[in-house]
């Protein structure tokens, strides 16, 4: 009846894992006790939970990746800590089998629950209103495709508490993962979460580029696109491209578990090297997907804050799209080290090497956009001054790797682990907290508190200078990943060092946490009431913050780079708020994303276990849902003219 | 218990202090390649400061900056941007596909008549098994070569995969079940040289290290003769002990080995009986002489066709 699980799945004897599920379990109840108290429920099922705003459901993101913020740089702190302390003769307080999955949850939890969500919370966000459009391509599709990617999370977060986790590396890479070296339930884990999550993406990017494609203001020609919307469609274009290959591996790997196939194993015919292959097709577009909007972020962000417009537009176009298509030709030289010829290591490196041009006159573009501006220091620029800085030395290291001699001792050393961290936090996750501060007065109507976000930004770059500098030295010094003990009395001051640094981070991150908070607290003084707090210049700011359901009263003019800038300077930006409007056709909220999705948890769950019944009936109900859903004729209302004008009276009080 | 080290240990950086010359090429490779980056990375990031610094908002008076608020767009500073890493990548290019051929790791290895050493290197969940074909002795994570020779090892993985890696030496390769990988390595100094394995394995990943000791040549059969004087056979069924995952294994030596215990580790044989019959005679009658053509310009899953892959 319940498959493979019994109680002694709950690891009861390790504490270090009990204190996590009970805190986890304590701020569960709060949240839940909370909603209930304040009867909260209805508001949050109808307003929240079921929209198909793309507002929300960005919003709904960004909390998603916050919250997998703390839990994987939760397993951060544990692992430096680890190696701090058995660095110099000493056990730690992590055995090997809790070490391992630690720092595999960190690389999937980091990249595929924070990281992700992130950037596609921004695009939600933020795509739609720059296009002047009322909402996505596909509003009911957008909204299950959060949930599903809430499932993937909520999975990973289960594993802590039921069973384990996968101890395999953030890849999960063959033979290892597979049956024979990994039985237990934690590569199950790791294989549905991702699987599920990954379909919630795919939906995503195809949602994207409709949208992006068929949605866009009139006169806003592709090459007058924001360079955000133009990120934001080249990573989609690598979402479509590149998740049915991570999908269609991991797929499998799990015939090879659950069926006994022999795809990947040691014995049978079976082939490691092309999972390593497959998995590193998808896992450099990968990414690209992520740092590709970051870019398109830096890019609006310094326009705005240098009050000019982008230095280079379609140069920038062009890089970009430049390195779309290079991101699917360089997967090889994650492995140079397997032993390909030479000719073959030689052309992905150099491959590898080409994509660093189209970089580097992102970066001059930046360069040349603070070129005879104005650079106004607010948070969103010190986040891009930052990430200009420290990606350049990230590129650098990155380029040193592509040569395959050189890789072939720096491959898999924590040189590897500082260079990705170096583009990862100082690409992405300063994109994303750059964009964050950005754009939250668009979402809420109020400014995040300077003061807070500049010591949050200063914590996070001092502490990731400290933490991660070291780990440059120790690859040079010959030290490799996912060590859980050493003995080496030089390397144990290193890491010491490097856990410093990452409680610097912790501090920045406890300061972020803090301004968002200090924010609502003084909503009031930090309100802005004119919708463009930033004398910004793409159409997201030409309407009211936060703006109405339906975005734009009256669709906008998109016929310059810079379409809200021309409008102001032409006096058009705000026209008569009195006059009358036309009704305004607006998609329904339907509940069917989230319920699908409490069916491929329940799908997810029992596959892990075995719980076949489970497993065939949740599986089976999933399309009835969905075409269930497709006979629901009332899918969509208008908002009445008079309501239009009301609302856009009371936004221009 | 916490203490400094010395600071000459606190700096030493082990691939930038390479004992033979692969490690050496590949130490000025990346100096090189770090030059030729700088060349653009020290100005991008000077210039970064320095135009957010000077092109500051709110500056008034004689030092207040030119303000050109439609600026945007200038041919020859695309062009500047553009082209100067075209050509720095374009030498990096030209660095990349020497040294790719030069230092591949297939690439057999001459250092005037000396004839070079074989050793077969077998990783087994957690540790190195090392076998002398020529010398028909064997080693358990001790890796003892004669300096000045290359030695040409051959690698497979009994279990999971691992990667070869002696920092000071130079290059490292995966081992991989039923594939046989290829790297020669010199080492110019005598010294101890830690070994590790450089791509994680599971539990007793971290316990998998093995020291390296580079003797002259005369040592080296010193070390011969006191090996085979210690006794010990690694036959098929020892083979298929070692096979057994255990952690942090010290070290150990055998004075015979089995004529084609590589060849069973390489067929993945899966009891005693089996890996005694295969160490013995070689897998499947032979099959084994077809596996040792490897070629450096295949893919290393090429080596080994999958009918010998069969399990007994």
């Amino acid at each position: 009846m319940m498959g493979k699980l019994t109680l002694s799945a709950i690891p009861y004897n390790i504490p270090i894992v009990m204190g996590a599920v009970a805190g986890m379990i304590i701020a569960a109840v709060t949240v839940l006790g909370l909603v209930t108290y304040f009867r909260l429920w209805g508001y949050l099922w109808k307003n929240w939970l079921t929209s198909v705003d793309h507002k929300k459901i960005g919003v709904m993101y960004i909390i998603l990746a916050l919250v997998m913020l703390l839990r994987g740089f939760a397993d951060a702190l544990m692992m430096r800590s680890q190696q701090a302390l058995a660095s110099n003769g000493g056990a730690g307080y992590l055995p090997p089998e809790h070490f391992d999955q630690v720092f595999t949850a960190h690389g999937v939890i980091m990249i595929f629950f924070m990281a992700m969500p992130f950037i596609v919370g921004l695009m939600n966000f933020v795509v739609p209103l720059q296009l002047g459009a009322r909402d996505v391509a596909f509003p009911y599709i957008n909204n299950m495709a959060f949930w599903l990617t809430v499932v993937g999370a909520l999975l990973i977060n289960i594993s802590l508490a039921i069973g384990n986790f996968a101890r395999t590396g953030w890849l999960a890479y063959p033979p290892l993962s597979e049956l024979h070296y990994s039985p237990g339930v934690g590569v199950d884990y790791y294989l549905w979460a991702l699987q599920i999550a990954g379909v919630g993406t795919l939906m995503g990017g195809v949602n994207f580029i409709t949208t992006i494609l068929k949605m866009r203001a009139p006169g806003m020609t592709m090459m007058k696109m924001p360079i955000f919307c133009w990120t934001a469609l080249c990573a989609n274009i690598l979402i479509v491209a590149s998740f049915p290959i991570l999908t269609a591996t991991l797929g499998m790997l799990a015939l090879d578990r659950y069926l006994g196939m022999h795809f990947f194993t040691n014995s049978g015919g079976g082939n490691p090297m092309m999972y390593i292959n497959l998995i590193w097709t998808w896992g450099h577009p990968e990414v690209y997907i992520l740092i590709l909007p970051c870019f398109g972020v830096f890019s609006e962000v310094i326009a705005t804050f240098s009050r000019k417009p982008l230095f280079g537009y379609k140069s920038m176009v062009y890089a970009t799209a430049c390195i779309t298509v290079l991101a699917f030709v360089v997967w090889l030289h994650h492995f140079f080290t397997m032993g390909s010829g030479a000719n073959v290591n030689a052309f992905f490196g150099i491959a590898t090497m080409v994509i660093a041009i189209p970089t580097g006159a992102k970066i001059f573009n930046w360069l040349f956009t603070m070129f005879r501006g104005q650079v106004e220091f607010s948070v969103p620029v010190l986040w891009t001054i930052g990430f200009m800085v420290t990606f350049t030395i990230g590129g650098m290291t990155g380029v040193l790797m592509a040569v395959p001699p050189a890789d072939f001792v720096l491959h898999n050393s924590l040189f590897l682990i500082a260079h990705f961290h170096n583009v990862i936090i100082g690409g992405v996750v300063f994109g994303c907290m750059a964009g964050m501060n950005y754009w939250f007065p668009k979402a809420f109507g109020f400014k995040l508190d300077e003061r807070l976000g500049k010591a949050s930004f200063w914590c996070w770059i001092v502490g990731f200078y400290i933490a991660f500098m070291p780990l440059y030295a120790l690859g040079m010094m010959g030290m490799t990943r996912r060590m859980d003990r050493v003995d080496n009395p030089v390397w144990h001051v290193y890491l010491i060092v490097a856990a410093g640094g990452a409680l610097i981070i912790a501090a920045g991150i406890g300061l972020q946490i803090l301004q968002i908070v200090y924010s609502i607290w003084k909503r009031v003084e930090l309100r802005d009431l004119t919708g463009d707090p930033w004398n910004a210049r793409t159409l997201e700011w030409a309407t009211s913050s936060p703006p109405a359901d339906y975005n734009f009263a009256r669709t906008p003019d998109g016929s310059s780079i810079d379409a809200y800038w021309e409008a102001k300077r032409k006096g058009t930006a705000h026209p008569n708020p009195a006059a009358s409007y036309r009704p305004i056709h607006m998609p329904s909220n339907t509940g069917t994303g989230i319920i699908v999705s409490g069916f491929a948890m329940a799908m997810g769950f029992a596959l892990v276990w075995h719980i076949w019944w489970l497993a065939v009936a949740s599986f089976a109900a999933i399309p009835v849902l969905i075409i269930n859903h497709s006979f629901n004729e009332n899918r969509s209302f208008y908002v009445p003219g008079d309501v239009v004008a009301r609302t856009e009276a009371a936004a221009s009080r | 218990m916490f203490h400094i080290p010395p600071l000459s240990d606190l700096f030493h950086m082990a691939l930038l202090d390479p004992k033979g010359p692969i490690g050496a090429d590949e130490k000025s490779l990346i100096l090189l390649a770090t030059g030729l980056m700088l060349l653009v990375v020290v100005p991008v990031i000077v210039l970064t400061l320095v135009f957010a610094w000077r092109y500051r908002a709110g500056q008034k008076g004689a030092f207040a900056a030119t303000y050109m608020p439609e600026w945007s767009h200038s041919g020859r500073i695309e062009a500047v941007i553009w082209g100067v890493p075209c050509l720095i990548i374009a030498a990096l290019a030209v660095v990349t596909w020497r040294s790719s051929h030069s230092l591949d790791p297939f690439r057999p290895l001459t250092l005037g008549n000396v004839k070079p050493v074989e050793v077969e290197v077998v990783s087994l969940d957690w540790k190195w098994l090392f076998i002398y074909p020529e010398l028909k002795l064997a080693s358990v994570n001790e890796l003892v070569v004669p300096t000045n020779t290359p030695v040409e090892f051959r690698l497979t993985s009994a279990s999971v995969m691992n990667s070869f890696f002696i920092p000071q030496l130079g290059s490292q390769i995966y081992t991989m079940t039923g594939m046989v990988t290829k790297l020669g390595l010199i080492a110019s100094q005598p010294g101890v040289y830690r070994g590790i394995s450089a791509n994680y394995s599971g539990d007793g990943f971290s316990g998998m290290h093995f020291e390296t000791h580079a003797v002259a040549p005369a040592d080296f059969q010193a070390w011969v003769t006191k090996v085979r004087a210690h006794g010990g056979t690694l036959d098929g069924a020892a083979y298929y002990g070692l096979t057994q995952p255990s952690e942090d294994v010290p070290v150990s030596t055998y004075a015979r080995v089995s004529p084609h215990v590589f060849a069973a580790a390489l067929a993945l044989c899966k009891s005693a009986q089996a890996c005694q019959q295969e160490a013995e005679h070689g897998p499947m009658g032979g099959m084994h002489m077809a596996m040792n053509q490897t070629s450096s310009t295949a893919m290393p899953g090429m080596t080994m066709p999958a009918a010998a892959k069969q399990e007994h």
